[in-house]
């Protein structure tokens, strides 16, 4: 058992990225539409990935790409934690070291808009923490488990049991994936009030060692989302498409949000959808045998 | 095509115009002419531009932050200065704080005519830059080869 599980983790690691940048690509093309316009071809994030590393530019100081680089090799290092089958607890902390790195990395030049980045994706970091906790409480109410495989091996159909745990973990994706009206920590389109935040001293080669992570986390965090609508094969895919659609539906209809309302936010949803779900959920499977 | 071509990102500085040639340049990303098409990002971040469009003349406390701008940008790097302005300092020109158009102080690649210059021909320009990047690019890697042997 444990072989197939090795091949599918070394298998992330080589097909994670390449799945991670045609989730990006079209997502661009999906919000192009969405806006009345062409957009890019689908292949439109492996070109910019490709431009970034032939860039010539001399880093900020000699702390950044070594963070950058470490924020990356931990991005994967959770997602082949996950597609391990290790504890998808210990998982939670290794996902949060990454994202320490990077605020490392955003903090260590020292320019004004990258500290306001980092400080804001901290914020975020704290918003959605606790509901990522409920989540995983959760899916071990359903599955008894911590484990990836057995949680979607136990075929229960978690989003029927902790529809309120789903809504909040869309919250997190949505955080996670730097989407509006939750992307205030640095954003891919100029019109924001702070544009790059997070990673406006990095180009080239660091910007893309960033992105490279980014398409890494986001196949997991999906395959998180996957964990909810295992029941079935058609629920597992009208489940993931409907996420995805949700989730860039959301980006083009909302503003950006003030940090503190995010904040405030995201901790009401966490208490009321998640601990509101976790709740009812424990009495009920309490009475079953 | 060449990586470069496929992903010019931009960034958009307004020395001092009237702004109508910043209007062209915001109306390039609109549904009519979609910008994104071609891989083009407005980045808003030096570091992460490749091609410099600059619209409006340049006076002396512009110039600065236009010449800082420039060196942040990763080799190699191309501008376009869009608009009569951006070429001569257009009706400015004569005023006694205008050092002129853009050439006074960074390297242009590509003119764009026009007052204020018209979407397609700004979209033309952002094309005919990516080519020259493209060339400088080959160059630099021949430059690189010369300098290892």
């Amino acid at each position: 058992m444990k072989g197939i599980e090795i091949c599918i983790a070394i298998a992330y690691v080589v097909v994670g990225p390449l799945l991670g940048g045609l989730l990006d690509g079209m997502d661009r093309i999906i919000t192009a539409r969405l806006q009345g316009r062409v957009g890019p071809p689908l292949l439109q994030p492996f070109y910019d990935l490709r431009k970034l590393f032939t860039r010539r530019i001399s880093p900020v100081n000699r702390l950044q790409l070594p963070l950058i680089a470490s924020h990356l090799v931990f991005a994967v290092l959770t997602g082949v934690l996950f597609f391990y089958g290790s504890d998808i607890l210990l998982i939670v902390f290794v996902l949060t070291l990454a994202s320490v790195f990077l605020l490392l990395a955003a903090y260590s030049t020292g320019s004004p808009y990258s500290t306001i980045g980092a400080e804001r994706e901290l914020l975020l970091m704290t918003a959605y923490e606790p509901m990522v906790i409920i989540a995983l409480v959760g899916l071990y109410g359903v599955a008894k488990s911590f484990n990836f495989y057995e949680i979607l091996g136990s075929k229960m159909p978690a989003y029927l049991y902790l529809p309120g745990i789903y809504i909040g973990l869309v919250y997190v994706l949505m955080m996670k994936l730097r989407k509006s009206p939750f992307d205030i920590s640095t954003s891919h389109h100029a019109h924001q009030e702070l544009v790059m935040g997070l990673t406006a001293d990095m180009g080239g080669p660091a910007l893309g060692l960033v992105e490279l992570a980014h398409w890494y986390e986001s196949v997991y965090l999906f395959a998180l989302v996957l964990l909810f609508f295992s029941s079935s094969w058609i629920s597992a895919l009208v489940g993931l498409a409907f996420t995805y659609l949700l989730i860039i539906l959301m980006d083009n209809v909302t503003a950006r949000a003030k940090w503190g309302f995010v904040l405030s936010f995201a901790w009401v949803v966490a208490l009321v959808a998640g601990a509101g779900n976790l709740i009812p959920f424990y009495l009920i499977s309490r009475g079953t045998p | 095509m060449s990586s470069i071509e496929r992903s010019p990102w931009l960034i958009h500085y307004d020395a001092s115009s009237c702004n109508g040639c910043d209007i062209e340049v915001l109306a390039c990303l609109t549904p009519v002419y979609d910008a994104e098409r071609f891989g083009c990002i407005v980045t808003g971040d030096p570091k992460q531009a490749d091609i410099f469009l600059v619209t409006g003349s340049v006076n002396h406390l512009n110039a600065p932050i236009l010449r800082n701008i420039y060196d942040q940008m990763p080799e190699p790097k191309a501008v376009v200065a869009i608009g009569a302005c951006a070429y001569t300092g257009g009706v400015f020109s004569e005023c006694y704080n205008v050092s002129g158009g853009v050439a006074s102080t960074i390297p242009v690649d590509v003119y764009v005519p026009g007052c204020a210059a018209k979407p397609e021909s700004i979209l033309g320009g952002v094309v005919r830059a990516a080519q020259i990047l493209k060339e400088k690019e080959k160059a630099a890697r021949k430059a690189r080869r010369k300098a290892r042997k």
